[in-house]
């Protein structure tokens, strides 16, 4: 390329590494950021999970730790730190990997990177204090006219304001990235996945944004009302979009692995990619899922929004759930494992922290957080769990079992390959996954069962000891929230695991040089695809139509069962 | 690779292969069935959430219940109006900080329009253990038309959080069979 571009920049030198185990060049300012990003995301996992477990042993009826003014207080906490704060670091640190290292590009302005970690750090800072100083327990949600103290929402649009520097960031390198020709032909699929997480979370923040500035204004005294059914179209525009941020951030991830690990290849370009575009089109729609309760709203709008436009996310999803296991299968195949239906599942990596967790993460993300969510997003079957502890239930087995497991997952790659160290406790890093994966996957059922027999989010007290009029929960539920509180700590298990191989990694990890062997190594053709999907020795996929099949057979049973139990309530219109 | 560019620079012209194209095209039809059954329950079933709301002051919505519960109340439970409202009456029921007020005393088979609304935070109806779950906004008087089909002492409970006496909030409705024959009859038309 000449020296001005058609933008007009000119060009830069940038230091950078060559990676000895995929041939990448490594941008230095990037790969800097990332890692501090990514610490950041983990500090903030660790007190968001901590405060996770306090809930459920709270919840837990015959642990019952909490009293009822700390329990609303660590809800409040659990819900921004994990669900805000953990994740979108990590997404900030997925998009500068996805641009900057994929593209073998350098990062564009990476001072004004460091300008948005810092917004983001204050503003998670802000918030956290906010709560713990007690008087904004409004929960994550802060439905008005409930009201927190304005720095509760002054730190949530900080935060925010810096995730959207890092965005524009993602998008500023991709032009310098074209500009300059630093790749040939049509960005990678998981930089086009991280191309989708990054368009959507522009929706999502802007909605925030709308929402949130308003809110803090109330909270000062500038404003005098807020309608609480405006409050929640707007701002489950952020709150339901940004969990589409995740999927996409995590289905990238799943197709990065599963090319790092066993040279997998998508299976065709086109259906991945149109799989993600349809992410982009319509996953935005889903606000509408917690507004089928309220009053006052059209049947008919619900109905278009609910289903993102007659499903056409999901078909989404569905299609990444069978593009991603087969492109794993092909590529098997075609390292040797081609003995009956599934000798490619069972001698995958299973002892790489880094497969386990991905491949459990698509199983759970799609049987529990999936199938769950497309029943609590009908408009006449999300009356039978509107608010009880089913929806914690169905969005534990998306953003625990799918989104955080993922991430965990990516981590055993980012910690030798971007930190350059040697990962530490190599057989308790093994275990993590399971850990975490059943822990989390049993928690989500459990609260998911609790639901279905009533049981209400949110609550400190189901015997309702102290109330005038008594009501007692069945016996179920009690055994399903007793349940769910064993599978947290589980969970909480494999958490502590996770931080603590992390840290003793970045801090003790041996560090990594040309020509060292990795405990848990990539693929061994370095950066080659294994499989060539489409080719005339195409391979077939007994293993993955077995699994889709099976998939779709629990999905529509588990359809037509909660239509059967709607059908049993009284009447209403 | 996926994380490489893809191979061939015209991806978009490779062949789609018959397992990606069937299974899109199954999850698809799945898609449009599910779309359709939302609308279908519209016409087929009993259970689905009117849309008929008012804005309302608060304090205006209050006094409706009051003279509601005044009008009709047959006893006192802990406090708390039991009221037997006629079949055909509007029914008023009040959400606030923390219960649900008054208590009700319906019959089986009858259908009743049911207002509600709160006067302060947001609240979640929770009839248990029925399970049937609605929001409860302050300023919005929902109406819902609703047949118990079942005899017995049901709770309320509150499941939207609405501070620190959230989990205290609780109502409560009866359902008698005392009109049983003509309930029944009403059930087997359908309404």
């Amino acid at each position: 390329m000449t020296a001005t571009t058609v933008i007009g920049a000119i060009q830069r030198t940038a230091a950078s590494r060559t990676c000895p185990y995929t041939g990448l060049k490594v941008d230095i300012a990037a790969q800097t950021l990332i890692k501090a990003n990514a610490v950041a995301a983990v500090i903030f996992l660790a007190v968001g999970g901590l405060m996770g477990l306090l809930v459920a042993l709270t919840r837990w009826p015959a642990v019952h730790l909490l009293p009822a003014e700390w329990f609303y207080l660590v809800l409040t906490g659990h819900g921004a730190n994990v669900l805000l704060f953990w994740i979108i670091f990590f997404e900030i640190a997925v998009l500068y990997f996805a641009s900057a290292i994929l593209l073998n590009c350098r990062l564009a302005t990476p001072k004004l990177a460091w300008l948005g970690f810092i917004l983001m750090v204050v503003g998670a800072v802000l918030t956290n204090v906010a709560v713990l100083q007690g008087d904004s327990s409004v929960m994550f949600t802060s439905y008005p006219p409930m009201q927190a103290k304005p720095n509760f929402y002054l730190g949530l649009i900080l935060f925010a304001v810096g995730a959207l520097v890092g965005v524009a960031i993602f998008f500023a390198t991709l032009v310098i990235a074209k500009e300059e020709g630093t790749y040939q032909g049509s960005i990678p699929l998981v930089t086009f996945g991280a191309l989708t997480a990054a368009i959507i979370a522009v929706f999502t923040i802007a909605s925030g944004a709308i929402i949130l500035i308003p809110t803090w204004l109330w909270s000062l005294g500038l404003i005098s009302d807020i309608d609480p059914l405006m409050y929640k179209v707007v701002w489950w525009a952020m709150g339901h979009s940004s969990q589409q941020i995740n999927v996409s951030a995590h289905v990238a991830i799943w197709y990065m692995i599963g090319a790092l690990l066993l040279g997998a290849k998508p299976l065709s370009e086109k259906v991945s990619r149109g799989a993600f575009f349809l992410y982009i089109l319509f996953l935005q729609l889903a606000s509408a899922h917690h507004l089928l309760a309220e009053p006052g709203l059209d049947a008919s709008w619900k109905i278009v929004n609910t289903s993102y436009m007659m499903y056409l996310a999901v078909l989404g999803s569905m299609i990444h759930g069978l593009t991603v296991p087969g492109s794993i299968e092909a590529a098997q195949r075609r390292n040797g494992y081609t003995k009956g239906a599934f000798e490619w599942l069972r001698k995958a990596p299973w002892g790489n922290p880094a497969f386990a967790g991905m491949f459990l993460s698509l199983i759970f993300f799609g049987f529990i957080g999936g199938i769950s969510g497309v029943v609590l997003g009908t408009e006449q079957l999300n009356l039978l769990m509107h608010n009880t502890i089913y929806v914690p239930g169905h969005f534990h087995g998306t953003v625990v079992a799918g989104t955080t497991l993922a991430f965990m997952a990516g981590t055993y790659l980012v910690l030798p390959l971007i930190f350059q160290r040697e990962i530490v406790w190599p057989s308790l890093a093994r275990l993590q996954p399971y850990l975490f994966g059943i822990g989390a996957a049993g928690i989500s059922l459990f609260m998911m069962g609790a639901g279905t027999l009533g049981v209400p989010r949110r609550h400190w007290d189901i015997t309702f000891s102290d109330a005038e009029l008594s009501f007692a929960h069945s016996a179920g539920a009690f055994l399903m929230m007793g349940l769910n509180g064993l599978f947290a700590i589980l969970a909480a298990l494999g958490g502590i695991i996770f931080v603590l191989v992390v840290v003793g990694t970045v801090l003790f990890g041996q560090k990594v040089e040309r020509g060292h062997k990795l405990t848990f190594p990539l693929h061994a053709g370095g950066g080659a695809a294994v499989s060539h999907y489409g080719s005339h020795a195409t391979v077939k996929l007994p293993g993955t139509i077995i699994l889709v099949t099976v998939f779709f057979v629990s999905f529509a049973l588990y359809y037509f069962i909660n239509w059967k139990y709607l059908s049993e309530l009284w009447l209403f219109r | 690779m996926a994380v490489t560019p893809p191979e061939r620079r015209i991806w978009w012209n490779e062949p789609i292969e018959r397992v990606e194209l069937t299974w899109t095209l199954i999850a698809f039809l799945w898609g449009l069935f599910m779309f359709g059954f939302m609308i279908a329950w519209h016409f087929i079933g009993q259970q689905n959430l009117n849309k008929e709301a008012y804005r309302i002051a608060p304090s205006n919505y209050e006094q409706k219940v009051e003279e509601f519960a005044k009008k009709y109340a047959v006893r006192q439970e802990k406090g708390v109006p039991v009221v037997k409202p006629p079949a055909g009456t509007e029914i008023y029921l009040l959400g606030r900080l923390w219960q649900w007020w008054p208590i009700l005393e319906l019959e089986k088979g009858v259908s009743y329009r049911i207002h509600v609304s709160s006067i302060d935070w947001q609240h979640g109806f929770s009839l248990q253990p029925v399970n049937i779950n609605i929001q409860v906004h302050p300023g919005y008087e929902h109406v819902i038309t609703m047949t118990p089909t079942e005899a017995g002492e049901f709770g309320i409970i509150c499941n939207e959080f609405c501070g620190i006496g959230h989990h205290t909030m609780t109502g409560k409705i009866y359902v008698t069979e005392r009109k049983q024959a003509e309930a029944d009859q009403r059930l087997a038309e359908g309404r």
